[in-house]
């Protein structure tokens, strides 16, 4: 799994489903930060009739954060919203992956079940939205 | 001469005072809380992110709460907060094509792959004020279809398969950034659609309703409007790629159009674009139906209809600037009307002089 994927995961998953998730791995490795949290903005973009050229549709409010393990490798953490908590522990699990004896429990323990727990979320969601599909159905007249 | 005067300081203190006991209400009910106003008037707060330029769902419920509901004032708040950040990054064009869709309607074909998904619409309510609202009653929980949603491809891709709707193609041009840049008329079509994203609905919606009504037809069609979460990615040098920072709401409009087309190029339908944070679906219509509009030139249509002057409608679609100036004559203006008066005295004294030498000349 590449560190890409992995921050989807994390960025996709509440804060607090994720804290408890992470909690009950009990990996508790000593971090300090190197950048941030901070939080500011990501101009988002949109593309005319979905297709052509990019154009600005407006900004949303961002945070970031990298830490560092003590025995060394840099983690970094994006997020949607103003939550450096969030942030913060994306960079933490993303610096830990980084680690050798980590990397597979993380992917196995923390980022498979909270990809399993997001398709379930987003199947539930879909399924809501189908009860609203409409069904057509012709009136005969007449004969 | 002129004399500074100063003044006011503990009237607006009591002022600010009062307003805040206002805002409250009474103490006998419990105060709404943001989380409340987050949850409950969604539409309000999707309406301030829009206008706003600054997706925050909750940031946008604060500023609803500090602003009464005053939609135009909470909208200015999000706005004057939004200039307290630095930007970090730019996304990646969302694509809508990859929609988590929460509704999508065609009103230009019954049957179409994904079907016709109506989600949470207050079309096809009856609009009769529903009583049990008073009362604090029991909310079902929504029913949930057996299977998940099939695919629902954009619609217009069905009629530009066919060729017969101008395509949208990307050519890779950095669009213009009315944040960082203020608009030079005129503005290409990227700063337009940017600055319609955040324009005032109610001023967009008067504006569409106008080109139906025949100033500047362009007889559309609602192609398709489809809402839902899209994933916003952004590129970032540590790891070399893009990457998801989350899902946001977004509604989308697609809106088809009389024909265009030249000596080169055979008829086919035009199209007006309308994207909007949120569950913003009225104000994406508008944002279409103007976009479409302010194509004229561009299409070879005359121009002369109010929504197709680029200038008259962009300048005046932010309810930030358009508030800002005409709220600006309740500052002290003492000064300038005492000029006046002391100009219109004179006018009238010179007035009442010609008069008096015109009836004199009639007794002679």
């Amino acid at each position: 799994m590449t560190r890409s994927q992995r921050q989807r995961i994390l960025a996709l998953t509440p804060r607090e489903r994720l804290k408890s998730r992470w909690t009950a791995l009990g990996i508790d490795r000593p971090h300090r930060r190197v950048r941030g949290p901070e939080t500011g903005m990501a101009m988002v973009r949109g593309r005319m009739g979905a297709t052509g050229n990019a154009f600005n549709l407006g900004e949303m409010t961002m945070t970031r954060a990298s830490v560092t393990l003590e025995d060394g490798p840099l983690g970094h953490g994006w997020v949607r919203g103003r939550d450096f908590h969030h942030a913060e522990l994306i960079a933490l699990i993303d610096a830990c992956a980084q680690q050798d004896d980590l990397r597979e429990r993380i992917d196995a323990e923390l980022i498979a079940p909270l990809a399993d727990e997001l398709a379930t979320r987003n199947a539930e969601a879909s399924r809501t939205a189908a009860a609203t599909r409409v069904d057509f159905f012709t009136m005969v007249r007449g004969e | 001469m002129y004399v500074a005067v100063k003044g006011g300081e503990q009237a607006i203190a009591n002022a600010h005072q009062l307003l805040g006991d206002r805002r409250r209400g009474d103490r006998e009910l419990a105060e709404l809380s943001v989380e409340q106003i987050q949850e409950q008037l969604r539409l309000a707060v999707d309406r301030v992110m829009s206008e706003a330029s600054l997706f925050d769902p909750e940031l946008a419920a604060l500023a609803l709460k500090q602003a009464s509901g005053d939609t135009i004032e909470a909208v200015f708040l999000l706005r004057a907060y939004r200039t307290t950040l630095p930007r970090l990054a730019v996304s990646e064009p969302v694509d809508t094509s990859a929609m988590r869709i929460e509704r999508r309607i065609s009103a230009t074909y019954k049957d179409i792959p994904g079907g016709q998904i109506l989600g949470p619409t207050y079309d096809y309510t009856h609009r009769l004020l529903d009583f049990m609202q008073l009362a604090e009653g029991e909310i079902p929980t929504p029913a949930r279809a057996e299977q998940a949603l099939e695919s629902c491809p954009q619609i217009l891709e069905l009629l530009n398969a066919e060729g017969l709707i101008e395509r949208e193609a990307d050519d890779g041009s950095e669009p213009y950034d009315i944040t960082r840049d203020p608009p030079d008329y005129p503005v290409d079509r990227a700063a337009r659609l940017q600055m319609l994203a955040r324009g005032d609905e109610g001023y967009l919606l008067s504006l569409a309703y106008s080109t139906q009504r025949g100033y500047g037809r362009n007889h559309p069609f609602a192609g398709e409007i489809r809402i839902g979460q899209v994933e916003v990615e952004i590129f970032v040098e540590e790891f070399g790629e893009r990457i998801c920072i989350g899902e946001i709401p977004v509604s989308e409009c697609q809106m088809i159009n009389q024909f265009g087309g030249s000596r080169e190029v055979a008829p086919q339908f035009t199209r007006g674009y309308g994207l909007s944070f949120g569950h913003n679906e009225r104000k994406t219509m508008a944002m279409a139906l103007v976009d479409r509009a302010l194509r004229a030139e561009e299409l070879g249509e005359p121009v002369n209809s109010p929504a197709q002057q680029a200038e008259f409608v962009l300048a005046h679609a932010d309810s930030v600037e358009a508030s800002g100036f005409v709220s600006h004559l309740k500052l002290p203006h003492y000064v300038d009307f005492q000029s006046e008066l002391e100009l219109l005295r004179r006018l009238r004294r010179a007035h009442a002089a010609s008069q008096k030498a015109a009836s004199d000349e009639e007794v002679i």
